[in-house]
């Protein structure tokens, strides 16, 4: 098979400078070849070149403007790029790095073409295909009609989905109570449930906190595949392969949509040959269901102290690492499920690692660890690959081999906000709705007994333990009291002096992997020749703050390396590893100065998980 | 004029393939799948012809299981007009797939017949050149520049062969098959996405083509190729030579 994305790349960023000038000139025989490609929005209409800007893109091609003051070359590039030709033939306009926020303001001129929906819903997770399939129900229910849309990143649904996973089918029964009929991928129940507390050398039997009777061990990425098949059989646009990047704002200050990303970038900011503007997704209300730390969630929540309104404390985070092996027949027990505490994490960190052996001779490994973790010479990473040496674990995986290896970060509720969605736009009532229905369901009971697990261990492994047996066994989650969460997880890290680094074993290439082959086994691939999605915001602190006082965790906790502090020369960007990103998101969260920010990449590309 | 492209529903370039326990093929259970690359230039190329204003339809021809509709409506959302779906199950080969693309261009009478050069799971490289040998028309493979003359009714094809190019001149009707350095393929964008959603997919079954589906092949075993050893490092010239002859038997 050939690898296509490396050599294209390299080959047209050469081609490409070579036709930009011969473009020009094809300039007029273009625009009117236009009229073959119809606009769907004839507000879009293509505005006419001016004539002196087009003069100034004769005369310089792309050289040109690298030599100028970048503000300059951008607004003379702004100006002159003022339409979209539909044959694909466009000059290359310097467009850098720095000046992208500045694009965006001009996010309102005719330049996008704009899609209106009822609602729109941004990734097509559990989440955000529940909230589309229930919308749609609620109109066959009241003979209305909304238009509904899903927006994800990445290249199919399921490709960017991964977890344990132990399936509670209750919100299933809930939603699509046929879901056995119609072959939902939740095939093995649960047989058995272990809970190990684990020591270097032993694993001692404890009585399980969980109780899985009912439930059912699962490949979520092929659950929301099928929940995406069925969500377009009710009629929901989804739409892969695009990455929501923007949220656009009307005249109120309100949410009225999300923009996607312009496609076809190349690294240094200038349009490659296949340059696609994004496009403007408009609806009367948008849900965003990213997941775990996402990235317009993010600055949603900032932007209107969502957490300061309720007086929520900050959200705490884990990081999950996790491979999926197929095994030996004779080890393999369907819907046996495992989990453990302790070794190899220490006293001071909470976390623990879980087993799902799933059908077709699949298990699925993982380990959880809390981004509050006190040390920065902590690796999730390899503190997986120790784990799975553990004489009690190594048995199970011998004779077998990884299939898929991914990570995510996770937050220690789809279905009530369509209701409320639904209710918002069909009966004008407010959305407070949400929180009100969010507050009387199971969802709230379940979470409001769990809250105090979490904090507790705060206090160490021992007293964790303790609190938390207390909690589930005794009290049944009626405690009266709610323990707060300690530091926020990028604060939680100690300085360096405090600790000292840890020796990690080399990876035996049996059990034990390093980063490059790991990701290798994710899928993931993005296009090599698009801006760094991972930015600085502050180019020195790495040096200034980061190595010489928490000797650079980044390079450890991330678990694709992308990172390493003797390599970062270009301290704008961070390195080139960027196509090889499980876009997992602990780097946004954990790192000490909150210097690093996440933003989403060209749609399509990323993990891609099938059976995680 | 028309255009008629060939696109293969095949597993996606990025994907680490696995072979199946047993031996029979390579896992493509829930795998992604989507348009082989070089079908996917193909299809640009066509595009631009037809926005060059060189030629009057671009249709998509797929052949395979009910799932090769997506890889249409993905080739109409890049600006297709039509698409054809030729509905077959089990293992389809070159020369059957040259047979049956003979059939359709005797229904449709394109002018041009553009294709990948060959597919990413099986790299046969024969589909294009059988159907031209089929059909008695000129072919050009390997295509890295094309430029159509529509007076002349002649195709320049530029080929990228072992020594270098070779320029080509073809009389139409003519079949093309596209290689990498043709041209980068565009996105699909979402309001095209929508488009295509309204536009046409015609289904045909081999039996409507009079074509009879055999395969004068069959595979026998598909196994991984063997991991590399470690290497081993020689202590003297002499102890090279011995392990070139004897061992590795090169010299």
């Amino acid at each position: 098979m050939h690898r296509f994305i490396s050599s294209r790349s390299k080959f047209l960023l050469s081609k490409s400078s070579v036709s930009s000038i011969s473009h020009c000139n094809h300039l007029s025989n273009s625009t009117n070849s236009a009229d073959n490609k119809s606009q769907s929005n004839p507000s879009t209409s293509l505005p006419k070149l001016s004539g002196s800007s087009y003069q100034t893109q004769n005369l310089n091609g792309s050289p040109y403007f690298r030599r100028f003051n970048q503000n300059l070359s951008f607004l003379a590039s702004k100006s002159g790029c003022n339409w979209f030709p539909s044959s694909g033939y466009l000059p290359n306009c310097a467009i850098s790095d720095g000046n992208r926020s500045i694009i965006r303001c001009f996010s309102v001129e005719p330049e996008r073409e704009s899609i209106e929906y009822d609602v729109v819903i941004v990734g097509a997770g559990p989440a955000g295909l529940s909230a589309a399939i229930r919308l749609k129900q609620l109109c066959q229910e009241k003979g209305v009609d909304l238009s509904v849309c899903v927006v994800e990143k990445g290249a199919e649904v399921g490709a960017h989905i991964i977890s344990g996973n132990v399936f509670e089918p209750r919100a299933l029964d809930e939603l699509l109570p046929q879901w056995k009929q119609e072959q939902a991928p939740i095939s093995v129940p649960a047989s058995s449930d272990k809970f190990w507390f684990l020591t270097k050398d032993r694993a001692y039997s404890l009585p399980s906190p969980f109780d899985n009777r009912g439930n059912y061990v699962i490949s979520l990425s092929q659950l929301v595949r099928w929940m995406g098949v069925k969500a377009e059989e009710f009629g929901v646009d989804i739409y892969p392969g695009f990455a929501a990047s923007e949220i656009l704002y009307g005249a109120n200050n309100s949410v009225i949509g999300i923009g996607t990303n312009d496609m076809g970038i190349a690294k240094d900011g200038s349009k490659k040959e296949n340059f696609q503007r994004g496009v403007e997704l408009k609806g009367r209300l948008t849900l965003f269901a990213e997941g775990c730390r996402g990235s317009l969630s993010e600055k949603i929540i900032k932007k209107y102290q969502l957490r300061e309104k309720v007086n929520a404390q900050h959200q705490t985070y884990a990081l999950g690492i996790k491979e999926v092996w197929e095994i030996d027949e004779s080890k393999h027990n369907p819907g046996a499920i495992l989990h453990t505490l302790g070794w190899p994490l220490d006293k001071k960190t909470y976390g623990g690692s879980f087993l799902y052996h799933m059908k077709d001779r699949q298990v699925s490994i993982g380990l959880v660890v809390a981004l509050n973790y006190r040390n920065p010479y902590l690796s999730p990473y390899e503190e997986f690959q120790k784990l799975k040496h553990h004489p009690a674990i190594k048995p199970i995986l011998e004779g077998g081999t990884v299939i898929q290896y991914g990570a995510r970060t996770l937050n220690e509720g789809g279905m009530l906000a369509a209701e409320a969605a639904f209710g918002a736009l069909h009966e004008g009532s407010n959305l407070e709705l949400y929180w009100e229905t969010l507050r009387n369901s199971w969802i709230w009971e379940e979470l409001y007994k769990a809250r105090n697990y979490r904090p507790a261990f705060e206090h160490g492994l021992i007293p964790g333990m303790a609190i938390s047996a207390l909690e589930h066994y005794i009290l049944k989650g009626k405690s009266p009291f709610t323990l707060k969460h300690g530091k926020p997880d990028h604060e939680a890290t100690d300085v360096a002096q405090l600790h000292s680094p840890i020796e990690y074993p080399k990876p035996d290439g049996v059990f034990s992997f390093d980063v490059p082959t790991s990701l290798h086994r994710s899928n993931t691939n993005h296009e090599h020749d698009q801006p760094a999605h991972l930015r600085l915001r502050d180019p020195k602190i790495p040096e200034l703050v980061n190595l010489p006082e928490y000797a650079g965790p980044e390079s450890r906790y991330c678990p694709a390396r992308v990172y390493d502090m003797s390599q970062m020369k270009e301290p704008t960007e961070v390195t080139d590893q960027c196509s090889e990103l499980p876009t997992c998101k602990a780097c946004d969260i954990k790192d000490p100065k909150q210097n690093i920010e996440w933003t989403v990449p060209e749609g399509g590309g990323g993990p891609g998980y099938s059976v995680m | 004029m028309k255009v008629l492209v060939a696109v293969k529903r095949v597993v996606d370039y990025a994907v680490k393939i696995r072979v199946k326990p047993d031996k029979s093929g390579v896992e493509t259970q829930n795998v992604k799948m989507s348009m082989n690359p070089f079908c996917e230039i193909a299809l640009e190329e066509a595009l631009r012809i037809k926005e060059a204003g060189l030629a009057s339809e671009v249709v998509a021809v797929s052949m395979g299981s009910a799932q090769c509709v997506d890889t249409l409506r993905t080739g109409l959302a890049m600006g297709a007009d039509r698409g054809i779906h030729v509905e077959a199950t089990g293992a389809l080969y070159p020369l059957t797939v040259a047979k049956v693309l003979k059939a359709l261009v005797e229904v449709e009478k394109p002018r041009l017949i553009i294709m990948g050069k060959q597919a990413i799971d099986d790299d046969c490289n024969q589909t294009g050149q059988m159907v031209a040998g089929l059909l008695g028309w000129p072919q050009g493979t390997f295509a890295s520049k094309v430029l159509l003359d529509r007076e002349k009714q002649l195709a320049t094809v530029e080929r990228e062969v072992d020594g270098g190019l070779e320029t080509l001149c073809l009389d139409l009707p003519a079949v093309i098959t596209t290689d990498l350095r043709l041209n980068q393929p565009r996105y699909a964008t979402l309001p095209n996405i929508m488009k295509a959603k309204s536009k046409v997919i015609k289904k045909y079954t081999p039996q409507e083509l009079n074509v009879e589906i055999k395969s004068d092949l069959e595979v026998i075993e598909v196994t991984e190729p063997p991991k590399r050893k470690a290497g081993v490092i020689v202590s003297s010239v002499d102890e090279l030579i011995d392990k070139l002859k004897n061992e590795a038997h090169v010299i």
